[in-house]
């Protein structure tokens, strides 16, 4: 009676419930999988330590996704946002490393304080180029990509007992002999508490993924899509166009600030040469691959995109042009009208014979038995 | 879109069994070696050095001299007779001169293929971002031409080249002893963590030195093809020397620049404007009289210099090497000797080998004589102490310049 009850609720649950915990138990099962391999000792130090990159490459590419997939507006500004919160982080982690020792407390809050300087950017940029229409946002956001670069490539932060000193050159900051510095330039950040790992990494991956279904199927999320699809008529039935705008874009800017955190706490150096063009470009693409508006296959082509070129470093020097063609592969695979039928008519038939290979394995299985 | 849908996974299943074998494949080059440091060849002991750089991107051209100058100098050792009967063997990975997560990975990767040395890596951001790894792992670190203070900073890494900080000291002294000009306008990389280092300990000595700098005019990573700006601040404010702590290529086109801008100061640079000489398409009467630090100059006429260019050419298409290259071939050299002094073994474990590298390279009674300098000697830092030749550019080639 209780089977059949749990049963019929299963049948009941709505179609985005049921896509949206499916994802989350990929996740969770990739994950387990990982873990128990790891904790084994089958994991080679190359898989180990792409862990938390890939958490951190996932997390961006579904935050992304809300605002390209879900806004329908194109950012290029990705890895600013994320350059912004692994700044802010790095900064905030190592002038608490001695009054705040407890590594669970200070690193959320590290974490959420990259986050939140990452929004107020978001919410900055926002406010006058999201009350315009057409493709101000990708303009605004690659600027900002790069001056953001540029600022922190060029800024020096040191602190003493006078406080905290701020300058462009290293000369100019006069720091005290009982100083020390933070920031030095294109040096950039040292000494950042190695707190990320694979287990923080896969919380908030799957903390990005609940908010951003729950996000997409709450009412604010409606209107955000209504938006996307006719801003005219969205704003005919009084919805505040800027508002929802404004607050996906912030939200995406807050997820990459949290990617930004969790980047920076892996590794103990920083520098701001990484968060370049290419990086946001390299984002955008994974959510193009893994499909506009799709949060799961954001995910994938993020974990997929990233694994290429890592796992193909035996062959050396056509490793780029693999993966290249691997791009170019997909791109016309997923978009291609003709390519689609021919996968789909050939593949189906694949699909149909190995399934009758194990039914036979099963029968014969059961039949030994 | 059910149809996209179940395409969509169809490719991603594809190309996650093409990764898959890809994976297998690698495994199976290096099995045996994964999960530990030893690997140890039937019958003969190998040890296993690790190189990183940049095979692919805008520093290839640097990650691949290095690699070819490391293969270079590691065959000539195994061809005779390898070193206390150890053979030596190299793998290098790609690192893309990335600053992150890239590095690190390859890092990683050496480690899997058994890495019991680290020769690497090549470029300064790369080099920062894996130090912390392998002070972690306890791996002794040898880095042919990463030159920030900072590199050095575990008691694990050791620096081939000079630092930095070295570099601009060494060339405000020198502009300064030699009353070169009094004048200087600098043109630098603020993006860049080895121009920004140099530049930084040039402003602090020449300010000790009494030079003026009357104009300080920087460029990143973006804008590193129109330097108009700069240069006709340099020209407006009256500097009678320009200092470049740059790489060539960049370097090349401020001279070009000059030149159409009319300004014709004296030019002067560290070690990354060698191979100015050696660029295409750029009409090298331009490099006539910039003066540069070098620890190497490929047209020397030293003997060692001369058999490691010959040996270089015909191993890899007559390309010239450059300084990065010199300085890897070195680097393999003194590991060498190293490994003969201490009496490593290829069975050691990485840690082990990295205490006895560590006090034979600090020894007081080790000096090694190589192509970028003679009687080089390192302290505990990791600094080595050599000192950098002034050469000017006369006729296409480097001439010495009295110091």
């Amino acid at each position: 009676m209780n089977n059949k009850t749990a049963l019929a609720k299963t049948k009941m649950l709505k179609p985005q419930t049921k896509k949206s915990f499916t994802t989350y138990i990929m996740v969770t099962v990739v994950f387990v999988i990982m873990m128990i391999l790891s904790s084994t000792g089958n994991v080679s130090s190359q898989i180990d330590g792409l862990l938390v990159p890939l958490c951190v490459y996932s997390i961006l590419a579904v935050s992304l996704n809300l605002t390209v997939g879900i806004l329908g507006e194109l950012s290029l500004g990705q890895a600013g946002f994320m350059c912004v919160g692994a700044y802010a982080s790095a900064l905030f982690s190592i002038a608490t490393k001695e009054t705040i020792l407890v590594e669970w407390v200070r690193f959320p809050l590290a974490i959420l304080v990259g986050g939140i300087f990452a929004a107020i950017f978001g919410i900055l940029i926002g406010i006058p180029v999201l009350r315009l229409n057409g493709d101000y946002l990708a303009i605004v956001t690659l600027a900002f990509g790069e001056i953001i670069k540029n600022v922190f490539a060029a800024l020096y932060v040191g602190i003493d007992s006078k406080g905290l000193h701020i300058a462009l050159n290293q000369a100019d900051m006069n720091l005290e002999a009982d100083g020390t510095e933070i920031i030095r330039g294109a040096l950039g950040v040292k000494g950042v508490p190695n707190d990320s790992s694979f287990v923080v990494g896969f919380i908030l991956l799957l903390i990005t993924l609940i908010i951003s279904y729950n996000y997409i199927n709450s009412r604010t999320g409606r209107a955000v899509k209504a938006i996307r699809d006719n801003s005219i008529a969205t704003e005919s039935v009084g919805l505040n166009i800027t508002k929802y705008k404004l607050i996906t874009f912030a939200l995406t800017a807050f997820l990459a600030g949290i990617a930004g955190a969790l980047y920076s706490h892996n590794y103990s150096t920083l520098q701001a040469s990484k968060f370049d063009y290419n990086l946001s470009i390299l984002i955008l693409v994974f959510v193009v691959l893994g499909g506009i508006g799709n949060i799961r296959g954001s995910v994938i082509a993020a974990i997929i995109l990233t694994l290429i070129p890592e796992l193909l470093r035996s062959i050396n020097s056509y490793r780029m042009l693999i993966y290249s063609i691997v791009l170019i592969v997909m791109m016309i695979l997923t978009s291609n009208e003709k390519a689609r039928t021919f996968i789909v008519t050939n593949f189906g038939k694949l699909k149909g014979m190995v399934l009758k290979i194990f039914k036979r394995k099963d029968t014969a299985e059961k039949e030994v038995k | 879109m059910k149809n996209f849908k179940r395409v969509l996974a169809m490719a991603t299943a594809a190309t996650m069994a093409v990764t898959a074998f890809a994976g297998c494949s690698s495994n199976n080059a290096t099995s045996g070696e994964v999960g530990g440091s030893t690997s140890v060849a039937e019958g003969e002991k190998t040890i296993v050095i690790g190189g990183s750089g940049p095979l692919t991107g805008d520093a290839a051209q640097y990650g691949v001299g290095v690699k070819n100058a490391i293969q270079l100098a590691v065959d000539e050792v195994n061809a005779a007779g390898g070193v206390n009967g150890n053979k030596l063997k190299l793998v290098f990975e790609d690192d893309e001169a990335d600053s992150g997560d890239k590095a690190v990975n390859a890092y990683n990767t050496l480690k899997d293929q058994g890495m019991q040395i680290l020769l690497g890596t090549v470029t300064t951001g790369s080099c920062l971002a894996v130090v912390d790894k392998s002070k972690q792992d306890n791996i002794f670190q040898f880095t042919p031409s990463a030159s920030a203070q900072d590199v050095i900073a575990n008691d694990n890494c050791f620096q081939i080249c000079f630092t930095d900080p070295n570099q601009g000291k060494a060339s405000a002294d020198y502009i300064a002893d030699n009353k070169v000009a009094t004048k200087i306008g600098v043109i630098y990389d603020s993006s860049d963590a080895y121009s920004s280092g140099i530049y930084n300990a040039f402003k602090t000595e020449a300010a000790a030195k009494g030079l003026e700098l009357v104009s300080e005019q920087s460029f990143t990573k973006d804008s590193k093809t129109d330097f108009s700006a700069q240069i006709a601040d340099c020209k407006n404010k009256g500097a009678e020397l320009v200092f470049l702590p740059i790489y060539y290529q960049q370097a090349s086109l401020i001279l070009t620049q000059s030149k159409n801008a009319g300004f014709a100061p004296k030019f002067f640079g560290c070690d990354g404007l060698d191979g100015l000489t050696s660029i295409k398409n750029f009409d090298t009467s331009l490099a006539e009289g910039v003066m540069l630090l070098t620890p190497f100059a490929a047209d020397s006429k030293d003997q060692a210099t001369q058999d490691f260019v010959k040996a270089y050419k015909a191993a890899y298409n007559d390309e010239t090497p450059n300084q990065f290259a010199a300085d890897a071939y070195d680097g393999v050299k003194i590991l060498a000797k190293l490994i003969e002094s201490q009496n490593i073994t290829g069975d050691m474990s990485a840690s082990d080998i990295c205490e006895k590298l560590k006090t034979g390279i600090t020894a007081a009674d080790f000096s090694y004589d190589g192509l970028t300098g003679t009687g080089m000697k390192w302290n505990a830092n990791g600094e080595v102490s050599k000192s950098p030749k002034a050469v000017v550019i006369k006729d296409g080639n480097y001439a010495a310049l009295d110091n």
